[in-house]
């Protein structure tokens, strides 16, 4: 399946690079885009020094690890949000008739290098954040697990935003509020948001747990809204957990897949 | 090759129940070439979707190639190919060969296997001047050979197509007959095809089933077709006389299975 | 006005698309809205707002966002290019601009029901929002509510008039939709932007789209100037796609393409 999609990305990719132009307006456009995120921050911090508790340093860190995961997912699965659009053109059903997860054919199906422009600006904005702090060499390990466990957790929620355009065929965009709003969410310190809001994206949609948490651990700050010390080290467990659910629910929605039209 | 045992599905839209296909059954051997008719709405392509594991049944029990389509869909992949006359399964702006390179990637045939069966059916679909093209730049026809192409390009033992000869004019209609005659006739891939046009029916299929209202309403040959009419009937003629008829009286009770002598029961 | 309508009905077929933007919109203004009182409680009475005007300014940009089509798009122009069918329409006896303009009213009208209200509901309940003052502030906020989308058309119809020069119109789209979440106030409110960059900000077509009808909305600006002000960048993008229609007229009919 890992050689599939490989295989399929690089025919993808000699594809696109058939235009060059177009390639490198796109990526310097993707570019651009996400670097707008960051100009908000810095008019942010043109009119405070901290947001939330936190200093412009520790809010770039947690912009940069929620935005690597975001983009990594986006990159990799991120057309899976396409799905609405192949089930009205009638393409699913051909994806349905070959030998390869459907999973596996959406996520790769015009797959898009340009989007490493936004894994590059995130990147980036992380750099510059860590030359900024100063995290301690005993706590750095955590920052490759948790942009590890962040990718999978946004996978799983663009298959979990896919497998619900099974039933919302009309209405696609309901889901990209749980995708983009979940990566918007994420951007900032959660200690701007209120406690409610905290608790449900810890405890039900474990969104915290991709820079979070973790973050907490890597910055050695307190939790703002004093939840357990040991939640911070939950990251890959959480991210198994949405995988999974997001496995199931991926699978219920090709059970109960219509096919349209004749 | 093909089992199909008291088949159905149903759809919901709004509280009202559809039953697209109901208690059909049927079945098909190996080296069959059978038509497959029925009129709009009557429940082929649903049919035809329950065997290619695009849509899981309701009821029923429903074998392919020794697979239940839609619980061993990636496996049955191998086994069959598909062909929509209505859509491409192609890329629509990759040229032909690009198209039929992603096809070998996501079959896995190898690359020796892929060459050579690709100049083999280039030269029985005349497809060669066209292979850098992209797909939307080909005429109807052009597109149909490119699609019969890509859905054979992993050998499989079933073809099934879906009106693959629709908006053909008479020059393409001739050559896609003739390769799926040849190609029944001298590989004994068994082939299903659903179809309007009965000139098809006539000229490539031993045997014919006609679908209406979700059920078989006739099983048998050609020339069983056409002695349900007294005297000497066209096809057409007797295909009409079933439409009709069965529309008079919905409700027909399903004929005895496929392997019986032919049967009418409308 | 008989167009206005006729495009009033043609988007309300789209009402599932519509409720999911409503939805998408709410989540996205309350998520800003927390950013935004995290920065007011640091800084209260920044750039002249207090708390309430800045959680009232995220949930009407948010409805902004439907019927300005701040994201870009909303008009079947460009698809219409690409397909040649644009021929047609630029023969027929009535104007392409302001044919386009009465659809596009007539779907800002109905975006404004379906997209605007329900976020600004959602952000009344959640948080609380100010109303304006009283009806002459409610009017000038109509009328610039208004020329906000007639600005937005304009800039828009240009961008989508260029598909008939440009050859990859994606990229065109995706820097008129930076330009346009940047500098129109979507993102944050222009009066925070520091010194020249809110300067310019200020004086550029995009803030006619949000930053100044939701001013008027909070009674932070005199209406007379912030009215002209939306006038007469109408009026610039407005003449301005009436020169690219003509030039475009000319290449597509008499020159064939």
């Amino acid at each position: 399946m890992v050689r599939t999609y490989l295989l399929l990305v690089w025919a993808w990719t000699r594809a696109a690079a058939q235009y060059p132009v177009s390639f490198a307006l796109m990526t310097v456009g993707g570019f651009v885009a996400s670097g707008l995120d960051v100009a908000v921050i810095w008019v942010i911090f043109t009119n405070t020094t901290s947001l939330g508790g936190f200093d412009l340093g520790e809010v770039m860190f947690l912009y940069g690890t929620a935005c690597l995961s975001f983009a990594m997912a986006d990159l990799l699965f991120g057309n899976v949000d396409r799905i609405s659009q192949h089930i009205r053109a009638g393409t699913f059903d051909t994806m349905l008739i070959r030998p390869v997860s459907p999973f596996v054919q959406i996520a790769t199906e015009r797959f898009v290098p340009h989007r490493i422009g936004k894994v590059i600006q995130a990147a980036a904005v992380l750099v510059f954040a860590l030359a900024r702090l100063d995290v301690s060499d005993g706590r750095a390990w955590m920052i490759p697990v948790m942009i590890a466990s962040g990718t999978v957790i946004f996978t799983a929620l663009w298959a979990l935003g896919g497998a619900a355009q099974f039933l919302l065929t009309d209405a696609p965009e309901v889901a990209n509020a749980f995708t983009y709003g979940g990566a918007t969410l994420m951007q900032y310190p959660l200690s701007v948001y209120g406690g409610e809001l905290v608790r449900g994206v810890t405890y039900v949609l474990p969104l915290a747990f991709v820079n979070w948490q973790p973050g907490l651990y890597v910055l050695d700050r307190e939790d703002p809204f004093g939840l357990p010390y040991w939640l911070r080290f939950l990251s890959p467990a959480a991210a198994a957990a949405m995988a999974l659910v997001a496995a199931l629910a991926w699978r219920t929605g090709i059970r109960h897949y219509r096919s349209t039209g004749s | 090759m093909i089992e199909v045992d008291r088949l159905g599905r149903t759809f919901k839209v709004r509280g009202t129940v559809t039953h697209a296909v109901q208690d059909l059954s049927f079945g098909v051997e190996a080296g069959e070439f059978v038509g497959y008719l029925g009129p709009n709405g009557a429940g082929k392509s649903t049919t035809i979707k329950m065997l290619t594991g695009i849509l899981a049944p309701t009821s029923g029990r429903l074998r392919v190639a020794g697979l239940d389509p839609s619980r061993r869909r990636t496996a049955l992949a191998r086994k069959i190919g598909v062909v929509f006359g209505q859509r491409t399964t192609l890329w629509w702006d990759l040229p032909l060969k690009d198209s039929f390179e992603l096809i070998r990637l996501l079959y896995k045939v190898d690359r020796g296997a892929f060459r050579r069966r690709l100049d083999e059916l280039c030269a029985l679909l005349d497809i060669g001047d066209f292979l850098a093209t992209p797909v939307r730049q080909l005429s109807l026809g052009q597109r149909m050979r490119g699609d019969i192409t890509a859905a054979l390009l992993h050998d499989p033992p079933i073809l099934v197509l879906d009106e693959p000869t629709i908006g053909l004019d008479v020059v393409s209609k001739a050559g896609v007959r003739d390769f799926l005659r040849r190609l029944n006739a001298e590989n004994g891939t068994t082939i299903l095809l659903t179809t309007h046009d009965l000139g098809d029916v006539e000229r490539l299929c031993r045997r014919v089933m006609l679908i209406d209202h979700g059920r078989l309403a006739f099983d048998g040959t050609v020339a069983d077709l056409r002695a349900i009419v007294p005297g000497e009937a066209s096809i057409e003629e007797a295909v009409t006389h079933l439409y009709l008829s069965s529309r008079r009286s919905p409700r027909t009770p399903p004929p005895r299975p496929a392997q019986d002598p032919p049967s009418v029961t409308a | 006005m008989r167009l206005i309508g006729y495009g009033f009905r043609r988007h309300a077929t789209y009402w599932a698309a519509a409720a999911a933007g409503a939805f998408t919109n709410t989540v996205f203004g309350i998520l800003r809205a927390y950013v935004l009182i995290a920065l007011w409680q640091a800084r209260p009475g920044l750039g002249g707002y207090g708390v309430v005007e800045a959680v009232t300014f995220c949930f009407l940009t948010q409805a902004y966002i439907g019927p300005m089509q701040v994201f870009g798009g909303g008009l079947d122009l460009p698809q219409r290019i690409r397909t040649g069918d644009v021929a047609l329409d630029l023969v027929r006896p009535a104007s392409l601009q302001l044919w386009s303009l009465s659809e596009d009213l007539g779907r800002a009208a109905y975006l404004f029901v379906a997209r605007s209200v329900p976020p600004a509901l959602v952000g009344a309940l959640l948080f609380g929002i100010v109303l304006p003052p009283g009806p002459a502030t409610w009017a000038a906020f109509m009328v610039s509510f208004v020329l906000g989308v007639v600005v937005s058309f304009g800039w828009r119809y240009l961008v989508a008039l260029a598909t008939c020069w440009v050859i990859d119109d994606r990229g065109l789209s995706v820097l008129s939709m930076i330009l346009t979440t940047f500098f129109s106030g979507l993102m944050l409110p222009l009066v925070i932007f520091p010194g020249w960059l809110g300067t310019l900000a200020r004086a550029l077509p995009w803030s006619a789209m949000v930053q100044v009808p939701a001013d008027v909305y909070l009674g932070k600006t005199p209406v007379a100037g912030a009215l002209a002000f939306q006038a007469f960048w109408a009026a610039v993008l407005l003449g301005a796609g009436a020169l690219a229609t003509a030039a475009a007229r000319r290449k597509v009919v008499i020159q064939g393409g």
